[in-house]
């Protein structure tokens, strides 16, 4: 497959698979390809990973995931690969990431979400991280979102008069797959 | 929530199979674990899952960078006087894919992603000359990989 019959296809995925009983088919029809190339090129592009996820993304505060917690750690350089690990083998812990210092605003190299039904279950999740991992010797800060201004998508969300006073924890809302 | 779409959601998190009827596989998976349901059914229930706004997206998530893009994380300490005026300066550029309002003195916090790596600095640059403040851009050094984890 050419590189423009694979931008036509990375474009034509991009907003959704169609819901026919033969999507792949379907795409293959559209593009003026196989069925065999469009499925290959999507398998191939998994295994590279220009593809993290072929799937669903659900919207998390409709499923009731309503607390969105910013946990970010000071962490020596030459344990942060360690930790990160640790993170990201605890379930609470929805993204992982290391990131630089800003300093002297901002100390802190690693960054992970936590969400949660809601704002104490998120700390007592922390709470258990931080014991179960031996990481009380770290410095670290819970940045809850307040709301969200902005979905992802491009897709604009206008603030309420409500949402812009200190409106509690409870309306914010995530959108999964962001790299926060 | 019904059964069936707690069920499709846990399983399809995980992926979605790449074969020629894959919403017949899902049924097939699905009557694996119990849970009897036709080919149809599956593809009524996903489009009734994105229609009710459960579900944001059913297709691939792109890793950015590998699509040549640029994608960063970038915070902003706003006075709370100047708040509403910065989210939507903040917000009118296209490239701004999430903004959250945080409990820290860095209290905005936003994603870029810019159609170039090199564009991200061109955004920020504008985004500090029309805001008046300083954008800190934090990109990502290592990503540590987190499967999904949303059981229902």
């Amino acid at each position: 497959m050419d590189e423009i019959a694979q931008l036509r296809l990375r474009k034509a995925i991009q907003n959704g698979l169609p819901l026919t009983e033969q999507p792949y088919l379907t795409l293959a029809r559209e593009l003026g390809l196989t069925e065999d190339q469009v499925m290959q090129t999507i398998t191939d592009w998994q295994e590279d990973g220009l593809i993290k996820r072929f799937g669903l993304v659900v919207k998390h505060h409709t499923l009731g995931y309503k607390a969105n917690a910013m946990v970010v750690w000071d962490i020596p350089a030459d344990k942060v690969d360690e930790v990160g690990e640790l993170l990201s083998l605890c379930d609470a812990v929805t993204l992982c990431y290391q990131r630089p210092r800003q300093l002297p605003e901002w100390n802190y190299n690693l960054f992970s979400m936590i969400h949660g039904q809601d704002r104490d279950t998120v700390l007592q999740q922390l709470a258990d991280i931080i014991e179960q991992n031996g990481l009380s010797g770290f410095q670290y800060d819970v940045l809850f979102s307040y709301k969200l201004f902005k979905q992802c998508g491009g897709q604009y969300v206008q603030a309420s008069q409500e949402q812009l006073s200190n409106s509690p924890v409870s309306k914010s809302s995530v959108s999964q797959g962001a790299s926060i | 929530m019904k059964d069936l779409d707690k069920k499709l959601i846990n399983l399809l998190q995980d992926g979605f199979p790449l074969t020629p009827r894959p919403f017949l596989t899902v049924a097939e998976q699905l009557s694996d674990e119990g849970v009897e349901v036709t080919e149809a059914e599956v593809i009524r229930s996903i489009q009734a899952l994105l229609d009710e706004g459960i579900l944001s997206r059913f297709g691939p998530m792109y890793q950015a960078e590998r699509m040549g893009g640029g994608l960063t994380l970038a915070a902003m300490k706003v006075a709370e006087e100047d708040y509403e005026r910065v989210t939507d300066q903040v917000n009118a550029f296209s490239q701004v894919a999430h903004n959250y309002r945080r409990e820290h003195e860095l209290n905005m916090w936003f994603v870029l992603a810019t159609e170039s790596p090199e564009e991200i600095e061109d955004c920020i640059d504008k985004m500090e000359a029309i805001t008046g403040y300083h954008v800190f851009n934090m990109p990502k050094k290592e990503e540590f990989y987190v499967g999904l984890k949303f059981a229902l």
